[in-house]
């Protein structure tokens, strides 16, 4: 095991500031208000640094700057923007510690998931979307021997982009990678409660950016985030979060008939079928790893395989097994790097998590293992940590219907295809799910009958640049990855042009 | 049948809001991050419609309005079964509520609707 020393301590590999204003057209700007706000470590619950408390004017100026540097950015080369790309991964890359430190220390994650994970995903996207500007190419139609349609992509301009607090750095970089590779300027804002791992990555890469390509404002979203979704002036709002809140982006959206993406979440199904338990070889361990992904980031994953579905035929050893396996996890310091779960990222989330604990037994649900926050002490004292937690009951219950966004898993048995199927879709939420079996048919057309814009199938928690992430049903509206993300930054403009001489003969 | 209450905090901040903001609005969410927490908004900010269903008009003293609650009646079909408790704990949730800038959060408690 070794420890990492927190941000700031002796043989710390990075610091934060003591407090970070909005960054707004290549520098540092002062709220207008003056506000600032604190901001804990999920660690410890201590405050380590305070940033501005935007409002309206802030938003506005970050607008501008970004305004006025859309135009020249729009026009440089794909070939000019994904160097710059390129060079943002490798800066990444060569900082990867530093990043992790910083993310662990805001976010309360286990660094080792930040080194293997988050920053590496993170690199990657850019490089991905660096390739895929390169590679994307216009069309054209032969509309008759002397008329073509000439289809040709560019930028939407100044898009706004709103962050979860899950995974700071990566979500930003899934919303910033297409977004610059295609051509825009970004308003980006944090969540309020981590609001800051975000300025230290733009510390790292600023000077391979124009001035107000990227604009940070933080705040609150009632102070900042509503006049940035409110903006006449930015073409598109893209943001991560949950249905009411999506609901109030779109309603805003209309107003200026501007168009959104939403990532709402879900409350992903992981189905286990009996064909599993056939051997007890690496598969059979990896379908365990897989039934124990719900504690992945203490469970604050939009796609937390947070209901376990598991055939009646083999239910009480694989769930026997995965009960063991999720005792087997190591719950510490964050910043460990043996440490597997480590804090939530807030006092208010570890308070609704416990609360989701409590109507789960009220609702019959027997806890089998945690049920309870982790009191670790020591230097720990006053961290927002939760015992990795399963528990058994039936579909019907709140806790199998609602993202706890906790180290929580839901276990139910079901009988057949067909029960596993319904009870997998018997959900308002459809973005992610997990099927484990040994037979490629079955997965296949479970895979299909799955009502989720994601099936991971023998596999979960996978996120390479190069798939397609999204949802069905209440979990959101577009795509996040794969090139196709492309096209939720870009216009089409359509030359219809004519090249014959010779006039219609209408008029 | 009462389907939604206040514990003492929640009026004291509702009171708090009110005098800020002027007459308010819940909407309970769905979904992650801050899912299943209820945003508090000015009233009429979210716009509601067929969709959604009026759990209570909570009476609050010192506050002239009635507050609504609202919930999407999809969301309620799997809720419905539940009493909630709306109350108060330190944080710093994110989404548009009025509550965050306060350093608290609005927090749901429920136990079983009784027969």
């Amino acid at each position: 095991m070794s420890r990492y020393a927190a941000p700031g301590t002796e043989g710390a590999l990075m610091t934060y500031q003591p407090r970070y204003d909005h960054w707004i057209g290549g520098t540092y700007v002062a709220p207008k208000q003056g506000g600032y706000f604190e901001n804990p470590t999920p660690v410890n619950g201590q405050p380590f640094t305070e940033v501005a408390r935007g409002t309206a004017e802030d938003v506005e100026r970050a607008v501008d700057a970004a305004h006025e540097a859309a135009g020249a950015w729009g026009r440089t080369s794909p070939a000019e923007r994904a160097q710059i790309l390129n060079k943002i991964a490798d800066r990444m890359e060569a900082n990867l510690e530093e990043l992790a430190v910083a993310e662990t220390w805001e976010n309360g994650k286990p660094i080792r998931e930040c080194l293997a994970a988050d920053l590496p995903l993170a690199i990657d996207h850019f490089r991905y979307f660096a390739g895929v500007i390169r590679a994307q190419e216009g069309s054209l139609s032969q509309i008759d021997e002397d008329t073509v349609a000439y289809h040709l992509h560019e930028p939407l301009g100044v898009v706004a982009q709103i962050i979860p607090w899950n995974f700071p750095l990566l979500m930003a970089v899934w919303k910033l990678a297409p977004a610059l590779a295609a051509g825009n300027c970004v308003v980006l804002k944090p969540a309020e409660q981590t609001p800051v791992s975000i300025h230290y990555w733009m510390s790292l890469i600023a000077d391979l950016l124009p001035p107000g390509v990227i604009n940070i404002v933080n705040g609150f979203g009632a102070e900042a985030g509503k006049p940035l979704a409110s903006n006449p002036r930015v073409a598109k709002i893209a943001f991560t979060g949950e249905t009411t809140t999506g609901r109030l982006i779109m309603q805003y959206a209309s107003e200026n008939l501007k168009p959104v993406t939403l990532e709402l979440g879900g409350k992903s199904p992981n189905i286990f079928f009996e064909d599993v338990s056939d051997d007890g070889d690496d598969f059979y361990d990896k379908a365990l790893e897989g039934f124990t992904m719900f504690a992945l980031n203490q469970g604050e994953v939009c796609t937390c395989p947070s209901r376990a579905l598991i055939q009646r035929s083999h239910y009480r050893s694989f769930l026997d097994a995965g009960i063991e396996r999720t005792e087997a996890i190591v719950q510490g310091h964050p910043l460990d790097t043996d440490t597997m779960v480590g804090a939530q990222a807030s006092n208010d989330q570890l308070e609704k998590v416990l609360s989701y604990l409590d109507i789960g037994r009220q609702e019959g649900a027997r806890v089998l293992s945690g049920g309870t926050r982790a009191e670790l002490g020591g230097e720990l004292e006053g961290g927002y940590y939760v015992r990795p937690t399963i528990l058994e009951g039936g579909n019907q219950m709140r806790v199998f219907q609602e993202e706890i966004f906790g180290p929580v898993v839901s276990v139910t048995g079901f009988t057949d295809f067909d029960d596993a199927m319904e009870i997998a879709n018997d959900t308002l939420y459809g973005l992610g799910a997990g099927v484990w079996t040994r037979n490629g048919t079955r997965a296949y057309r479970a895979g299909r009958a799955i009502q989720a814009g994601r099936v991971w199938t023998n596999c979960f928690h996978a996120y390479p640049a190069h798939a397609a992430f999204g949802g069905y049903k209440q979990s959101g509206i577009g795509r996040e990855t794969h090139k196709m993300m492309l096209d939720h930054y870009q216009q089409t403009k359509n030359l219809l042009v004519s090249y014959s001489a010779q006039k219609l003969g209408l008029f | 049948m009462e389907r939604v209450a206040l514990t003492p905090e929640a009026e004291d901040l509702l009171r708090l809001l009110t005098d800020k903001h002027g007459p308010l609005m819940f909407h309970q969410s769905g979904g992650c991050c801050d899912g299943s927490s209820p945003m508090c908004y000015q009233r009429g900010e979210f716009r509601t419609g067929d969709s959604d269903v009026l759990l209570a008009e909570l009476e609050v003293e010192g506050v002239k309005d009635p507050v609504g609650f609202w919930m999407s009646a999809s969301q309620f079909a799997y809720w419905s079964h539940t009493h909630l408790t709306v109350d108060v704990v330190k944080g710093r949730g994110s989404g548009f509520s009025l509550d965050a800038p306060e350093g608290v959060r609005f927090l749901i408690r429920s136990r079983l609707m009784e027969e």
